[in-house]
C-alpha cells in the first residue's frame, strides 16, 4: 500500500474481515506471514507501529458513565493526542453531537456512540486508519460525513483500510478492494507499506 | 495536538478510572461494607473475650482485607474489555507496562485506600492497643497495594472467561499467602511485644518486587487474552 490508498475488505459473515484488521492492528498474531511496515515487521516495531495507526473495532470503545467529552478526551489521550476541551467539542460538533457532549454515552442512541466513537478519527494524526463495520449503525448523514473524514485523510496522504459490506463513496488516489472467502487461507495475504 | 509525555498518558489512565469509579461509587462501597462486615462478625460471634479476640485479630483482619480485595479485582480488566476500552489501550503507543501500573494504582485508591483508613476502626472492637492499630494500619498500607498488584495478574488471565471470579480467586489466593503472614506477623508481633520491623521490612520487599514483576505479568496476561 501506498500513500492515499483505500483498501476495502469484504465479504460474507465470518470470512475473517475483523481477524484480519485485528491482525493488522496487531492485536492478534498471524497464523502464517507477518504485516510489515516500512519494511519492518510490526511485532518487533511495538511501540513506535501504534503511534502511526488507529483503530476502530466493533466494539465502540466508549465508557458508558462518560460523557462524549470525557470518553473523546480519555481515548485520545490514551492514544498518544493530547487534545483540549475546545478541540474535543469541535470535534464531537463536527460529528453532529452538538449539546449532547455533557450526556454520559449511555443515553446516547447506539448511532450517537458511534459517532462519538468515530470523532477519534478527527483527533488523531496517524497515517493508517483501520475501520471495522465503519458504516453500521450511522445515518446517511454521519456516513457521508464520514465518507468525507476519510477521504480528507488519503487526499492527505493518509491510508485507511475498511471492512464493510456497504459501498463507499470515498475517491482515492488508489482504491482496492480484497474479497475474503473461507477465513484467511494459509498462504497468507501479505500485506505491505512504503511510503 | 502535542505529543504527550510518558507521564502524561499515565496520568490519563489514573484520572479516568478516578472518575469512573465515582460514577459507579455503590460498588467502591461495596467492598469497604464487606470488609466492616465481616471483621466485624467475629468479634460478635465469639463474645466479650479479649484474650483471644486480641489474639485472633491480626489472623481475621487481615483475611477480611484479603478477601474483600478478591471483590474489587475483576473489574480492573473486565469492564474495559467489554466496551473495546482495553483494546484501544493496548494500541497505545505508551507501554503496557505503564498502563497496568496506572489502573493498578487507580484500583487502589478507591477500592483499597479507604479500607486501610477504616480498618484501625476495625480493630478497636478486637482491643488492640494504640500502637497495635498503628502497626495494622502501616502493614495494610504497605501490603494492600501488593495484593492489588497481585491481583492484576489473575484479573488479566481470567479476562473473558466465564466464572473468572471463582478462577481469580483460586489463582490468587495462594498467592496473597506471603502477604497475610508477614502483614499479619507484624501485627502479632506488636501484640506480643516483640520487634514489628522484620515483617514491615518483608512486606516492603513484597511492594518493590510487585511493583517491578506484576504490571509487566499483567500485561503479558492481558495480551495474550486479547489475542
Amino acid at each position: 500500500m501506498v500513500p492515499g490508498t483505500l483498501l476495502q475488505l469484504t465479504g460474507p459473515n465470518g470470512s475473517g474481515k475483523t481477524s484480519l484488521l485485528r491482525i493488522i492492528a496487531g492485536l492478534m498474531a498471524p497464523e502464517n506471514g507477518e504485516i510489515r511496515w516500512h519494511g519492518k515487521d510490526i511485532r518487533s516495531l511495538d511501540e513506535e507501529y501504534s503511534r502511526s495507526i488507529t483503530y476502530i473495532g466493533h466494539r465502540n470503545g466508549v465508557k458508558e458513565e462518560l460523557s462524549s467529552l470525557e470518553n473523546l478526551r480519555i481515548s485520545s489521550g490514551i492514544a498518544g493526542f493530547d487534545i483540549t476541551q475546545n478541540q474535543a467539542r469541535q470535534a464531537l460538533k463536527r460529528m453532529g453531537l452538538q449539546d449532547r457532549e455533557e450526556l454520559p454515552a449511555r443515553f446516547l442512541s447506539e448511532g450517537q456512540r458511534r459517532r462519538s466513537a468515530l470523532a477519534r478519527l478527527l483527533t488523531c494524526d496517524t497515517a493508517l486508519w483501520l475501520l471495522d463495520e465503519v458504516l453500521a449503525s450511522l445515518d446517511h448523514a454521519a456516513a457521508a460525513l464520514i465518507e468525507t473524514v476519510i477521504g480528507d485523510h488519503l487526499a492527505k496522504g493518509g491510508m485507511a483500510i475498511v471492512a464493510t459490506h456497504q459501498e463507499l463513496h470515498i475517491s482515492a488516489v488508489s482504491f482496492q478492494r480484497l474479497e475474503l472467502a473461507n477465513g484467511i487461507s494459509s498462504d497468507a495475504t501479505l500485506l505491505e507499506w512504503s511510503r | 495536538m502535542r505529543a504527550p509525555s510518558t507521564f502524561s498518558m499515565f496520568r490519563w489512565i489514573v484520572k479516568r478510572d478516578l472518575m469512573l469509579a465515582w460514577r459507579r461509587r455503590a460498588d467502591v462501597l461495596s467492598t469497604l461494607f464487606f470488609f466492616v462486615i465481616v471483621a466485624s462478625l467475629f468479634p460478635l460471634g465469639i463474645g466479650p473475650e479479649t484474650h483471644l479476640l486480641r489474639s485472633i485479630a491480626p489472623g481475621v483482619v487481615w483475611v477480611a482485607a484479603l478477601l474483600a480485595s478478591m471483590l474489587s479485582l475483576g473489574r480492573i480488566f473486565a469492564n474495559d474489555y467489554q466496551d473495546g476500552t482495553l483494546e484501544q489501550m493496548l494500541l497505545s503507543p505508551q507501554p503496557l507496562y505503564l498502563i497496568v501500573l496506572g489502573k493498578v494504582l487507580a484500583q487502589w485508591l478507591v477500592s483499597e485506600l479507604p479500607l486501610v483508613i477504616i480498618a484501625p476502626l476495625v480493630g478497636v472492637q478486637f482491643g488492640l492497643s494504640g500502637e497495635t492499630l498503628l502497626v495494622l494500619f502501616i502493614s495494610l498500607l504497605i501490603g494492600t497495594p501488593v495484593l492489588s498488584l497481585i491481583g492484576a495478574i489473575g484479573a488479566g488471565l481470567t479476562l473473558g472467561l466465564r466464572g473468572g471470579g471463582v478462577l481469580i480467586a483460586l489463582l490468587i489466593l495462594p498467592l496473597y499467602i506471603p502477604v497475610l503472614i508477614f502483614g499479619s506477623g507484624a501485627v502479632d508481633a506488636s501484640i506480643m511485644g516483640v520487634e514489628v520491623m522484620a515483617n514491615i521490612y518483608l512486606l516492603l520487599a513484597l511492594l518493590v518486587l510487585g511493583t517491578v514483576f506484576a504490571p509487566w505479568a499483567a500485561a503479558a496476561a492481558v495480551k495474550i487474552s486479547l489475542e
